[in-house]
């Protein structure tokens, strides 16, 4: 840690040294430093969408490099996701205002039986911060809740997070369900959660497996891009 | 910790396979860290001198991914020493991998999700559903590694500020009690307390582990 004389007076740092400077701070996990910092920057006239993607979403993507890697562990990631939660409240109904681009919609929810949502919560934050919206139903979620949320808000991507080996079989429920009633092909399925695996993922009849946030980011965007293009060529 | 992670002198690597009769008699259970005193002490109650322990670091358990594979090299490595190999694992948060190790190797597992369930009964613990959902639970071994296992490695210890994103959505501990102990269900409470938590104890003994161990021939 740096002396009390070698602090950083972050309105004295140049533009890109700020956000050099937050990508740091996100990293450490500083929240009021990560909400001067995106102050400073509105007062500097950055728009909202650039605040959070050059500075926070792109320091989170560092943090969930290292948190890949074994250099980062769950304790930091969650002090650094607190940090930009901290600065996504500041700039979230700014970038309603100024009408941010909108990559897509997705509903994510802990499914029934399972309380845990730490995994859950930082996809939602990072898919919000790639652009997406993202309409959160919570944890224990029985399979009607999905449903209901599709059908009200008509999202592109379901995404189901478990915990527990006794849990994660649900997501099969709310699959069949939706094969049930004519509509899985309508959505991307995509599920998480630590004791799951790409073969699960494959079982239950999801598109996707995600194993972290940043994953699950990438393959959003992909998964997305590919629809489109079958879409537009009438597949 | 150590009594957990020093494999037993009869299941500590030698130079080779190990073909005599009487090693080939004997059954070798590799288990979780966490559930070494358990195990030892229901070998030694029943006499079940046919049986060795081999532990694994209960720490995989923050890296469950990691189990199958550890579990996998340990059976290979016993292969050639013991008779029978078996696994003193639940399914414990490997989504099934585990189960895929054990086919493979062509060895048998303790049934259940994990210890909590088969320490309650695994019946039981399935018919209990959804209704201990908002439960952390705590056995003898986690009561004791209490600060390590959760505590410290949550990074509490550090960063007290994160204990509700961890535990915001519980309600209470259940301490699933394997022996009688007043001092263990002070250590409980005061786990629960240190997470906000109301507190509940069940004495539940062994359940399905003494029975699954005691029938491993």
């Amino acid at each position: 840690m740096a002396d009390e004389d070698d602090d950083v007076v972050l309105s004295e740092l140049d533009d890109a040294e700020l956000v050099q400077q937050m990508h740091d701070d996100l990293y450490d996990g500083l929240k009021e430093e990560i909400e001067e910092a995106v102050n400073i920057l509105l007062e500097r006239g950055w728009a909202p969408y650039d605040i959070l993607t050059q500075a926070l979403v792109e320091g989170m993507r560092i943090v969930g490099i290292d948190f890949r890697d074994g250099i980062l562990f769950v304790p930091e990631v969650l002090l650094s996701a607190n940090a930009m939660k901290a600065g996504m409240f500041i700039l979230r109904p700014l970038l309603v205002e100024t009408g941010a681009p909108k990559v897509g919609k997705m509903v994510i929810g802990t499914v029934k039986g399972d309380i845990h949502d730490i995994g859950k919560n930082l996809v939602g934050m990072m898919m919000e911060g790639a652009g997406f919206e993202v309409i959160d139903l919570g944890i224990n979620n029985p399979v009607e809740n999905y449903l209901d949320a599709l059908e009200e808000h008509k999202p592109e991507i379901l995404g189901m997070s478990a915990l527990l080996t006794t849990t994660m079989p649900y997501m099969k429920v709310v699959v069949d369900t939706m094969k049930e009633k004519g509509i899985r092909d309508d959505y991307i399925v995509m599920v998480g959660g630590a004791p799951l695996n790409e073969e699960f993922a494959e079982a239950v009849g999801a598109d996707a497996y995600c194993r972290d946030a940043a994953v699950t980011v990438e393959t959003a965007k992909e998964l997305i891009a590919r629809r489109h293009n079958q879409l537009s060529s009438g597949n | 910790m150590a009594d957990t992670t020093r494999p037993p002198r009869s299941a500590r690597p030698r130079c080779g396979p190990d073909l005599s009769e009487q090693a080939q008699d004997r059954t070798l259970i590799i288990a979780c860290g966490a559930l070494a005193r358990e195990i030892g002490s229901i070998i030694g109650r029943n006499g079940l001198s046919h049986l060795a322990l081999r532990c694994l670091p209960a720490t995989l358990h923050n890296t469950p991914e990691k189990i199958p594979e550890a579990v996998r090299e340990a059976v290979r490595a016993a292969r050639g020493n013991y008779g029978r190999v078996v696994v003193g694992y639940a399914d414990c948060g490997t989504g099934g991998l585990l189960d895929k190790v054990c086919a493979e190797e062509g060895v048998e597992r303790i049934p259940g999700p994990h210890c909590y369930a088969f320490y309650s009964g695994n019946r039981a613990f399935e018919a209990a559903g959804d209704d201990d959902m908002t439960s952390f639970y705590l056995t003898d071994f986690l009561v004791r590694q209490f600060d390590t296992l959760v505590i410290r490695s949550l990074g509490l210890d550090r960063h007290p500020e994160l204990r509700d994103m961890y535990f915001g959505n519980y309600e209470k501990v259940i301490y699933l009690a394997q022996t009688q102990s007043a001092e263990l269900d002070r250590a409980a409470e005061l786990a629960a307390e240190k997470l906000g938590l109301a507190y509940e104890r069940r004495q539940v003994g062994l359940g399905d582990l003494e029975q699954f161990i005691t029938e491993v021939n």
